[in-house]
């Protein structure tokens, strides 16, 4: 298990999430991912993109204006593209 | 034992691609979703930069509707490859820079050569045309050129007027039943509504003005008046997010002024601040304006006589703003803002 970040921060929604996606594309099983954004739209479209992949978000914080969302990766899932 | 067989759906986040994906998805195909993101999608940035938007539910439309259907969603970044689709449509433009035709084309060719797509055995692509639906691209001489010129040819269904249109693979090798499917045309939407409630489905999107800006008349405007201003037709994914916001005008060929309209849109602007020059008001509450261009010492002072006149000191004699360029310190200049009758009208872009 390793952990990762991405810094999505100034993207707006649904760049932050195609970064997440391709990202996770990249990690194995069990990899921790936390991705720093400060568009809002990432607290629905983040948890809805991992929900349907089968990824688990472990923590969502508000610090001023980042979002920091922390996803832990499950990849028995079908591959990502 | 069958082989379970397989399609992509072009997933717009609107009803039509829904109701195709849950068709699909009734006669046991298994249904991915893919869906593209140009740069010049409505939804999303513009929820998010405003202020007034705030209590707005902000949710992907296209990652509602894959949820809603219980299938996987795949969003592919297609900024640069798009940029010839726009600056270059083969069939045309619509009512203003909407190259509908052609993104459609673009698109349906994106998912018939993902390589992912054959990699994972996929048969098929499904989209939520319907024939008379667009007056651009979803007509019935157009149904045969996007399959054609996509390469998808007759792996190609369009589940909700295929009826109307000649048999495709999936139909032809059983894989779907063609009586399952519909013959829905024109710009009726009475046929989606009701197969909707039929299907159970209650809730779904239906933007107003569609899902792209390029059909947006003040939208297109502004993005041709960047070409004129810099002498090509070129953009880059700042250019068309910051056509998006604020309120734009050009008071000299040389120049031109976005200022933020609420907070929400100053802290948007603020993130530019380090690639373009930035006047702030100080003495006063006023907007955030960023400079595009290339203005001269005279320009800047001009630029922030406009500015004050967007501030809450547009009624006094004097308002200090700061001028900062990017990368360098700021410095302060006081004056007279513009009057209202001073602000001409052909500067708003």
């Amino acid at each position: 298990m390793s952990e990762h970040e991405i810094d999505a921060r100034r993207l707006l929604c649904p760049m932050p999430v195609i970064r997440t996606q391709d990202k996770i594309k990249t990690l194995e099983d069990g990899d921790l991912l936390t991705v720093t954004c400060t568009d809002p739209g990432v607290t629905s479209d983040i948890p809805a993109w991992c929900r349907i992949h089968g990824h688990e978000i472990i923590a969502t914080l508000t610090e001023r204006r980042e979002i920091i969302i922390t996803i832990r990766v499950h990849k028995n899932q079908a591959k990502a593209p | 034992m069958a082989k379970q067989r397989k399609a992509v759906s072009l997933i717009s986040g609107g009803l039509d691609s829904m109701l195709a994906t849950r068709v699909i998805l009734d006669q046991g195909i298994h249904v991915e979703g893919i869906n593209f993101f140009t740069g010049f999608c409505v939804e999303g940035h513009t929820h998010a930069i405003r202020s007034k938007d705030k209590k707005k539910e902000k949710r992907n439309n296209a990652l509602w509707v894959a949820e809603e259907l219980g299938i996987k969603l795949h969003i592919i970044d297609v900024i640069e490859e798009y940029k010839d689709v726009v600056l270059n449509p083969k069939h045309g433009y619509g009512q203003h820079l909407n190259p509908c035709l052609d993104c459609k084309i673009f698109m349906v060719n994106k998912a018939a050569a993902w390589a992912w797509m054959e990699e994972n055995d996929f048969d098929f692509i499904i989209t939520g045309e319907v024939i008379g639906q667009r007056p651009m691209s979803q007509r019935k001489a157009t149904m045969p050129i996007i399959a054609r010129e996509s390469g998808a040819d007759d792996r190609l269904l369009r589940p909700l007027c295929a009826k109307n249109l000649p048999l495709t693979l999936p139909e032809r090798e059983g894989w779907v039943d063609r009586d399952r499917l519909f013959g829905f045309h024109g710009r009726n939407r009475t046929p989606q509504i009701e197969l909707a409630e039929s299907l159970g489905i209650e809730e779904y999107s239906q933007p107003a003005g569609g899902c792209c800006f390029l059909t947006d008349k003040s939208y297109a405007s502004k993005l041709e008046d960047l070409w004129q201003s810099r002498g090509e037709r070129d953009y880059e994914l700042d250019d068309i997010m910051l056509l998006k916001v604020g309120r734009h005008l050009r008071p000299a060929p040389n120049y031109k002024l976005i200022i933020s309209r609420e907070e929400g849109e100053n802290h948007y602007l603020t993130g530019y601040q380090h690639e373009h020059t930035t006047i702030r008001t100080v003495s006063h509450p006023g907007p955030v304006t960023i400079v595009d261009g290339a203005p001269g010492d005279d320009d800047l002072l001009f630029a922030a006589r406009i500015a004050a006149r967007y501030s809450q000191g547009r009624g006094g004699d004097r308002v200090t703003l700061s001028i900062t360029p990017p990368g360098k310190d700021g410095r302060e200049v006081t004056v007279t803002p513009l009057a209202a009758t001073e602000v001409i009208k052909s500067w708003y872009v």
